[in-house]
């Protein structure tokens, strides 16, 4: 059995699924809640790469590239702003986290 | 126009009376400073009002004999598309006999006040109210057309307003000036009405320019009905009139207006203020000639307010209101002249009514100074011995008032009687019964106060009240309650009355009714109403009418009136009593005035008020308020707490909204595209 373009569509899917129902469930955890977004990057980086790959072209590829980095300053605020929350609150866990509830 | 009669002169009448109410009331009262003390005051106002008289005096003099005229409209106010709102004068007989009475009467009144409000505190602002009246009510006579009637007619019942409530610590002054003037209001709306008509098909409100139109609107309707507009204008204008002149049934504000000071109802309420409507309908005679309906409605208005008003005051104790419903019920009588067309009669008894009537008021207010201010009949008894002036002042008041032949009040009360027998209105009938009775109950209830109040015991002690006088700060009459005679500036007044309420109606019935006084001031159809030439053909001199009148019925009647009263308050005082308590339904009708104040508080007010507050329960706080004000914020607070349920604050939540957008979008994207 080869491996097609459908098999690391699929993988993407699945990988993207997760972190969204990562994002829905997680009710503990600020932390858990920004890998899951990292998550999602990295499964629309894997969709990147394999369309690159079967289409031949390398501009998904270096694509992929320039999300790393940004998802890569993006954690790194993330997490910034997470210590600052923590420092404020003294805690991350989301479901206390509603201040903007109406 | 007339070379004789000058505009300035003219201007200067009501004007002196204002320039004398101005200076009073700025600056000597306590909102000026007090800068004028009471002698200057009375001296300035009294001075404002003497011009006044002088003028008038002149100027009837030129109108009566040189038969100058005066007819100019001195200042345009403003203009309105055509309208045009102009201060003016007309001057003629009707107006220099109104000028002169109006002005003769205030500065009797205002000398008398010198003495009536001696002790009062509003002293100062009593003169300057009253000498305001004076410039009101010659302001009304003596315009030119009607804004400036109606500005009169307003100012005159503003100045009313403020004098029935002079003593404003007084309860029932305030009720009685508010009263007064909600009951005026009625009668003016119908005024305005009327003369909104006649601005509005007449096009003016000029009377010489008004009256040459009189033709034209009487071949008119109102629209959308088959009424004859004149009738509709008269029958408002007439509404006005009621109001004013106290006619049935809006009348009763007139007998509460007595809680003012009796100077006041000497001037306003019997002698001037009250006779505006009887001078307003004659100055529109052009039209109400025109409409037998509102001449019949007239007639039978003016019979009922002269009989039944005359009854109400045989069982008042209180010395004013005798006077009050007396002065009612010869509002009556002038009434009924004018619905027989005898407008001329209406107005001859108008001037000999204001001579008499001011008399009798002011007399009565010299016996309640007299009497320590007490105004109960019941508790006086024998002035005659202590106030000798106002005893005789008074019988001369009384016999010219119940109609003794030679006196004033015999010539034009006659002369009324003799119209409405010769009238042909369908109301005629009655309402020449109602006259000729009014003459015995005019007769009776005024002896009943004479014999009551100068003659018989003295019965000062027996008051149960007497020592509660609390409206008068006065104690330095000592405990001495035998009565006192006035000092001179209270009888000279009297006495100066005296002598017209005798003389006046001897002396110029000639001119007046049967002359040329009124000729171009009154408009007769004497094809349809001859009452005046009936009343010519049988009329031979003043003499010869006073002589004929022994053999007639009304002075049998009045005859009857003395004498009774004589015997039952004099000779035997247990009549009364016993028809009181024979007739005790009758009784107790007059008594609570035929009921028509508990009708106006019980039903009219209370249905307004209930009408008020169903409006405001239903139409403001339920509709208004709820339906629409609280409704809408309750609305948008129910839309705001459902939306407000999507921001729940959390994070996943938003997250899944918008995976669920991304779903739909692209469900349609692919789906549907």
């Amino acid at each position: 059995m080869s491996i097609t373009l459908g098999h690391y569509l699929t993988l993407g899917a699945i990988l993207f699924a997760l972190s969204v129902t990562g994002i829905f469930l997680n009710r503990k955890n600020l932390i858990v809640l920004l890998m899951a977004i990292e998550l999602m990057l990295l499964a629309v980086n894997m969709n990147f790469v394999a369309f690159s790959h079967y289409l031949g072209d390398l501009n998904g590829q270096i694509f992929v590239f320039f999300i790393l980095t940004v998802a890569a300053a993006e954690s790194a605020i993330g997490l910034a702003i997470l210590v600052q929350l923590f420092r404020n609150k003294s805690s991350i866990n989301v479901d206390e986290l509603n201040t903007l509830k109406g | 126009m007339s070379q004789t009669l000058q505009a300035s002169t003219l201007l200067a009448v009501p004007l002196a009376p204002l320039v004398g109410s101005s200076l009073a009331g700025l600056f000597g009262t306590r909102f000026g400073g007090n800068w004028i003390g009471r002698r200057l005051t009375h001296t300035l106002t009294i001075l404002g009002v003497l011009l006044a008289f002088v003028l008038s005096a002149m100027t009837l003099n030129s109108v009566a004999n040189d038969g100058a005229r005066f007819n100019e409209t001195l200042y345009t106010w403003m203009v309105v598309g055509g309208l045009k709102m102009e201060v003016g004068f007309m001057v003629d007989g009707l107006t220099a006999m109104m000028m002169c009475v109006v002005t003769f009467v205030s500065l009797m009144v205002h000398i008398y006040t010198i003495g009536y409000m001696e002790e009062d505190e509003g002293y100062n602002r009593f003169f300057s109210y009253i000498s305001l009246f004076t410039f009101s009510m010659l302001m009304l006579v003596m315009s030119n057309n009607m804004l400036q009637l109606f500005f009169g007619w307003e100012a005159v019942g503003l100045v009313s307003y403020l004098l029935i409530g002079f003593w404003f610590n007084k309860p029932t002054a305030i009720f009685a000036n508010m009263k007064a003037f909600l009951v005026n209001r009625v009668g003016d709306f119908g005024f305005i009405l009327g003369i909104g008509l006649i601005a509005a098909y007449a096009g003016t409100l000029n009377y010489t320019e008004a009256f040459a139109k009189a033709g034209e609107l009487g071949a008119l309707t109102l629209p959308g009905t088959d009424w004859m507009l004149v009738t509709v204008i008269c029958i408002c204008l007439f509404i006005g009139a009621m109001g004013k002149s106290a006619q049935f049934p809006l009348h009763v504000w007139l007998p509460d207006s007595m809680e003012g000071p009796t100077p006041i109802s000497a001037l306003i309420h019997a002698a001037t203020m009250v006779t505006a409507g009887i001078f307003m309908v004659t100055r529109m005679s052009p039209f109400f000639e025109m409409s037998d309906t509102a001449l019949n409605f007239i007639l039978v208005i003016g019979a009922i307010t002269a009989l039944f008003m005359g009854f109400l005051g045989l069982i008042q104790n209180d010395i004013k209101r005798v006077v009050a419903y007396s002065t009612l019920s010869q509002l009556g009588y002038m009434t009924v002249a004018l619905g027989a067309s005898a407008y001329s009669v209406a107005v001859f008894h108008l001037m000999t009514h204001a001579f008499f009537k001011a008399l009798l008021f002011l007399g009565a207010g010299s016996v309640i100074m007299g009497m320590h201010h007490n105004q109960d009949i019941r508790w006086m008894g024998g002035v005659r011995k202590y106030m000798p002036i106002t005893w005789i002042t008074s019988l001369l008041g009384s016999l010219a008032l119940i109609g003794t032949p030679f006196f004033s009040g015999f010539y034009s009360k006659d002369s009324i009687i003799e119209a409405v027998a010769e009238s042909t209105l369908p109301g005629a009938g009655f309402a020449h019964f109602a006259v000729l009775a009014g003459v015995f109950v005019t007769a009776f209830y005024s002896f009943r106060m004479y014999f009551l109040v100068f003659h018989g015991e003295e019965r000062y002690d027996q008051n149960p009240e007497a020592h509660h006088d609390d409206h008068h700060g006065h104690d330095d009459h000592g405990h001495d309650h035998s009565p006192h005679e006035s000092p001179w500036v209270v009888t000279v007044p009297l006495l100066l009355l005296a002598i017209p309420s005798v003389v006046i109606g001897y002396l110029t019935i000639d001119p007046l009714l049967y002359g040329e006084f009124f000729k171009d001031a009154i408009f007769i159809n004497a094809d349809k109403h001859p009452v005046m030439h009936e009343l010519a053909h049988e009329y031979h001199g003043a003499v010869a009418m006073a002589i004929h009148a022994l053999s007639t019925a009304p002075f049998w009647l009045a005859l009857a009136g003395v004498v009774s009263s004589y015997y039952m308050y004099m000779i035997n005082p247990a009549v009364p009593a016993a028809i009181k308590r024979a007739f005790q339904p009758v009784y107790t009708l007059l008594e609570n005035k035929y009921y028509l104040d508990w009708i106006n508080e019980n039903i009219l007010a209370r249905g307004a008020r209930l009408l008020g507050t169903g409006l405001w329960k239903g139409g403001d706080q339920a509709m208004i308020e709820g339906g629409i004000v609280n409704a809408s914020w309750k609305l948008v607070g129910w839309l705001s707490t459902a939306s407000r349920q999507l921001q729940s604050g959390y994070l996943y939540h938003y997250a899944l909204v918008m995976i669920l957008g991304v779903f739909l979008l692209m469900t349609w994207f692919v789906w549907l595209k």
